[in-house]
């Protein structure tokens, strides 16, 4: 008997030493991704009561830490004007998690990034409190507010402003919009409320940033990858003249493609000449071209723009992938060509298509933090501008952009004009399938010769009627503030 | 492994009787007792004074001082018993087990105190405790040699299915959290399977003890394996159907699992068979496929312990909130733990009793659960050392039952909340808060400090009894007309199975 007692020791000891594993599993080699489990608001919990640095912007908190009197928390976060930077700071919430630049900067803000180290071993000895470092913005207040305030309310909607020589982004605004002060209320009762209540707000998605999450078919401003393909295979030349026919059917399909019906492209129904199509937004020039060009030099030039791949370094999330799509017949080529089917981007997307050729063909990387700075004012980062790409040359670039100044001039974007301001630009207007609902969108840059700034304006889904001049005219009210006009 | 050496007295069983073997005198040991009681005191009233001290108590706790000062009072009183009744009994298992209930004190304690709305159920842990080392105290008194509790083998087996029925009796069974394994006595709510772990233990040991032969004796052989006769294979097809019904009508499957694990150990140390841990093998295997196919709720808590870390389950009522919250606990705690009071381990739902081993884990980090862990392989090592050096087969069986219980108990449920396997709701022995679970356990201590008390104590008149001679005393006296089977001569060397 005493032999199977033995073993039946063993056996205990074996059931031990797998809880002794598993202990060791749980607590130290999976203790970290457990630690950062979405899941998991013990983190939050354990720092939400610390000071936290401030997010700033033209040298204003737009999210500060401020001591409550009494109650749970010795702490408590504060957004200043909400509305208007709420898909940027994004949330820090008890219950909800944090979102945005709130959730991507959390080890700076918190003061548990690697480059607060030594901070943190000072405060050890000293005994002070550790404080997260602040982050200054790239954004431009007066811009941000200007971009805010053009958006119409009751439209889904969102404006990027970017500096094309440095990729700073110098607005990013976006409505509806939401008071991000109501997720960050301390009481639970009171933030499931805000919660179910901002929940149901038509359009908001509290998550999510809308300038670079929703995506929608970009319409006719894709047609400046055209030009810019068109360019490097030598299907367009800056001078050339093109068949401008109002309509025109595509091989293998029976589906007409047309210019828009009495707009001003049907004044010119024989050859014209590029610089009209462009300034009119003509389309079968377009979709003619693009069967020359082909989808695999499209693809790979939108590709070189940013399409295909996410814009993750940017520190806002969750971020969508802007579209070309592969495997096009030459029908759903001539429709891609015009920014149709399955072609996708959000407003950053657009955005850096502008921002590419106001840079001479060099895109920058569109970034959003410009400095952080430790509590006791030394600097930690600095911003260094990085490029993205070389789209293209700085001939093509230039050339496109002449082009540009057409829509502004005499073609579809004339309500953007402010005096005093070459801007170069681009309309489009993209259908929704086959309703009466389109996506409005412009997207350019300013002055034409020297950018200062590219602007891309997007609204989304609203009735054909209502598009005449909308996107254009937001897009004045921006320049006139970035000019002080 | 030093604490396996082959027992001073010599092992039962064997029917070696002719082999002299030299017998050490044994030393009562009681005062090395007494001795290790101020290290095991002293653990739980450092843990206990750092609870007290930490943040989330109040200024100028001091309960940690009374609770230390009952526990050494109690621990004081089981000393003398001990010295008067069962004086050569294990002098380890006493501190160890003083230990991990101080532990467990402290940290119930420090839930109390970070409880929402206070609570105060390390007074009745307390209380509990003390009722269960008096428990422990009458039972070495009015019991004093474990021999006696063979007599009773189907009174054990009435009185464990009575416990297991009870709660599913409408008007005192209670469901608690899904589990059907409650009664309500007054005031009190009971898990009677808490004592009825102990009673099928003593039922086990004293048929098993009494049918081993027959057991071994009959049966065909098929390669290296001899298998049972279909008619001795009864007790077994009982014990599986009485986990099987735990586990359909009580919907527990921890104690199906501990009840059906427990036979399995007491009938292969028994008849030295493998082959009857085959078959039970293929009993779970085909236990769990039907629990599996047919059963909503161990669908759900499979499919709970599957995919716990999916939102949607982790959101869903009865889902996979509570392990969740446990394994955060625990990787907060890391290797070194946060130190009591610093960690949240009330966000744990049963923090304080089926997750105490997350909590204690959050706030003591692996290196203080690895103690623990530790303190239960030396207490269930000592319980083993009991066995092996008992003199009689029931002795043996018992001893070897009652400590492999511990150790599964263990490990089921903390397995089931470090996600090995499904979390069940059982209690961890001596940390969890509970009264049952205290005092069944505490009774269990107790028969173990007796049978090791019979195995170390040394032996009246000529040399020791082996089973071989106590069954025919046994017999002579008419005891028990089913141990007289105990002592066929030679019956395991005639089969040529066993060394001991």
């Amino acid at each position: 008997m005493n032999q199977a007692i033995r073993r039946i020791w063993v056996a205990a000891v074996v059931l031990l030493t797998i809880i002794l594993g598993a202990t060791t599993y749980v607590q130290f080699f999976a203790a970290d991704a457990l630690n950062n489990n979405a899941l998991n608001s013990r983190q939050l919990l354990a720092n939400y009561g610390n000071p936290r640095g401030a997010i700033l912007a033209g040298g204003k908190p737009i999210a500060e830490s401020v001591k409550t009197d009494g109650g749970q928390f010795d702490y408590k976060r504060v957004y200043n004007d909400p509305e208007l930077y709420s898909g940027l700071t994004g949330y820090y919430s008890l219950g909800s998690g944090s979102t945005q630049l709130e959730s991507s900067l959390e080890s700076t803000l918190a003061g548990t990034s690697d480059n607060q180290f030594f901070d943190r071993l000072s405060n050890l000895f000293t005994g002070t409190a550790d404080q997260g470092a602040n982050v200054e913005l790239t954004i431009d207040p007066k811009i941000q507010k200007a971009a805010y305030d053009a958006l119409p309310d009751g439209k889904k909607g969102s404006v990027v402003v970017t500096n094309p020589k440095t990729g700073e982004i110098l607005a990013m605004a976006s409505k509806p919009t939401f008071d991000t002060n109501l997720m960050a209320v301390q009481s639970s009762a009171e933030l499931a409320k805000n919660r179910t209540k901002l929940n149901s707000t038509p359009g908001l998605r509290i998550a999510t940033n809308q300038s670079v999450y929703e995506r929608v078919s970009p319409g006719s401003t894709f047609k400046l990858l055209d030009l810019v393909a068109g360019f490097e295979t030598g299907d367009f030349a800056a001078d050339g003249e093109y068949d401008n026919s109002p309509k025109w059917t595509p091989p293998g399909t029976n589906k007409m493609l047309g210019n828009f019906d009495g707009g001003t492209c049907s004044s010119q129904p024989g050859k014209a000449s590029l610089k009209f199509i462009v300034a009119q937004s003509c389309n079968t020039p377009f979709g003619q071209a693009s069967q020359k060009i082909g989808q695999d030099k499209l693809r790979e030039v939108s590709e070189r723009f940013g399409f295909n791949a996410k814009p993750d370094w940017l520190g806002l999330a969750p971020t969508s992938t802007s579209v070309f799509p592969k495997e096009l017949n030459d029908a759903t080529l001539a429709y891609s060509s015009l920014g149709q089917f399955d072609v996708q981007a959000t407003t950053l997307q657009m955005n850096m298509v502008a921002m590419g050729l106001a840079n001479d063909g060099k895109l920058m990387k569109p970034q959003l933090v410009k400095q952080v700075t430790s509590p006791n004012l030394q600097v930690l980062q600095g911003y260094k501008a990085e490029e993205y790409k070389t789209v293209t040359t700085a001939k093509i670039a230039n050339d496109i952009t002449d082009l540009m100044r057409g829509p502004v001039e005499s073609g579809t974007a004339m309500k953007a004009k402010v005096s005093g301001v070459d801007l170069a630009a681009k309309t489009g207007t993209a259908q929704i399938g086959n309703t009466n609902r389109v996506h409005a969108w412009i997207t350019g840059f300013a002055p034409a010769d020297d950018p200062t700034v590219a602007i891309t304006v997007n609204v989304q889904d609203l009735p054909y009627s209502e598009t005449h001049g909308l996107t254009s005219t937001i897009m004045k009210k921006v320049e006139e503030a970035v000019f002080n006009k | 492994m030093t604490s396996m050496a082959p027992p001073a007295a010599p092992a039962g069983g064997s029917g070696r009787a002719s082999k002299p073997v030299k017998v050490k005198p044994q030393r009562a040991k009681r005062n090395l007792e007494l001795f290790l009681m101020i290290p095991a005191l002293g653990v739980a009233a450092l843990a206990d004074f750092l609870v007290s001290a930490s943040p989330v108590a109040p200024a100028n706790d001091t309960s940690w001082i009374t609770h230390i000062l009952v526990m050494g009072l109690l621990g004081l009183g089981m000393n003398i018993s001990l010295r008067i009744w069962a004086k050569y009994a294990d002098p380890f298992i006493l501190p160890i087990v003083i230990a991990l209930n101080g532990i467990g004190l402290a940290m119930i304690h420090r839930l109390d105190l970070g409880a929402a709305k206070a609570t105060t159920v390390a007074t009745s842990q307390l209380l509990y405790t003390g009722l269960g080392m008096a428990c422990a105290v009458i039972i070495l008194w009015a019991i004093r040699d474990h021999r006696i509790l063979r007599r009773f083998t189907y009174i054990w087996l009435a009185l464990s299915v009575f416990l297991l029925i009870l709660p599913l009796v409408p008007g005192i069974g209670r469901e608690i959290n899904g589990a059907n394994i409650w009664i309500k006595l007054g005031p009190f709510s009971v898990q009677p399977g808490e004592f009825a772990k102990i009673t099928l233990a003593f039922f086990f040991a004293s048929y098993l003890g009494s049918k081993r032969d027959l057991i071994l004796l009959a049966g065909k052989k098929i390669g290296r394996l001899q298998f049972p006769r279909l008619r001795d294979m009864g007790p077994m097809l009982v014990a599986w159907l009485v986990a099987l019904a735990v586990l359909v009508f009580q919907k527990d499957l921890g104690s199906a699992l501990m009840f059906f694990g427990l036979f399995m150990v007491m009938i292969y140390v028994a008849t030295g068979r493998i082959s009857w841990i085959a078959i039970g093998l293929v009993f779970v295997a085909a236990g769990g496929t039907f629990a599996m196919m047919f059963m909503g709720h161990v669908q759900r808590r499979v499919h709970v312990w599957l995919d716990a870390l999916d939102p949607t389950v982790y959101q869903a009522t009865g889902g996979s909130y509570q392990i969740v919250q446990g394994l955060f606990a625990m990787a907060n705690g890391g290797l070194p733990g946060t130190g009591f009071g610093e960690g949240k381990p009330n966000s744990i739902p049963l923090g304080n009793s089926d997750m105490i081993y997350a909590s204690l884990g959050e706030e003591l980090g692996l290196i203080g659960l690895s103690a623990i862990v530790m303190l239960f392989l030396l207490l269930i090592s000592r319980g083993i050392r009991a066995a092996l050096g008992a003199r009689d087969g029931f002795g043996k069986l018992l001893a070897t039952g009652l400590s492999f219980i511990l150790a599964l108990q263990f490990f089921i449920v903390t397995a089931g909340v470090l996600r090995v396997m499904p979390l069940t709701g059982l209690t961890t022995p001596f940390l969890s808060a509970g009264g049952s679970s205290l005092l069944a356990n505490w009774v269990l201590i107790a028969i173990l400090l007796m049978i090791s008390h019979n195995a170390r104590r040394p032996s009246t008149g000529g040399g020791t009894l082996s089973t071989q001679e106590q069954g025919m005393i046994d017999r002579h006296l008419k005891v028990s007309t089913d141990s007289a089977l105990d002592a066929t001569p030679d019956s395991t060397q005639r089969l040529g199975g066993e060394t001991s």
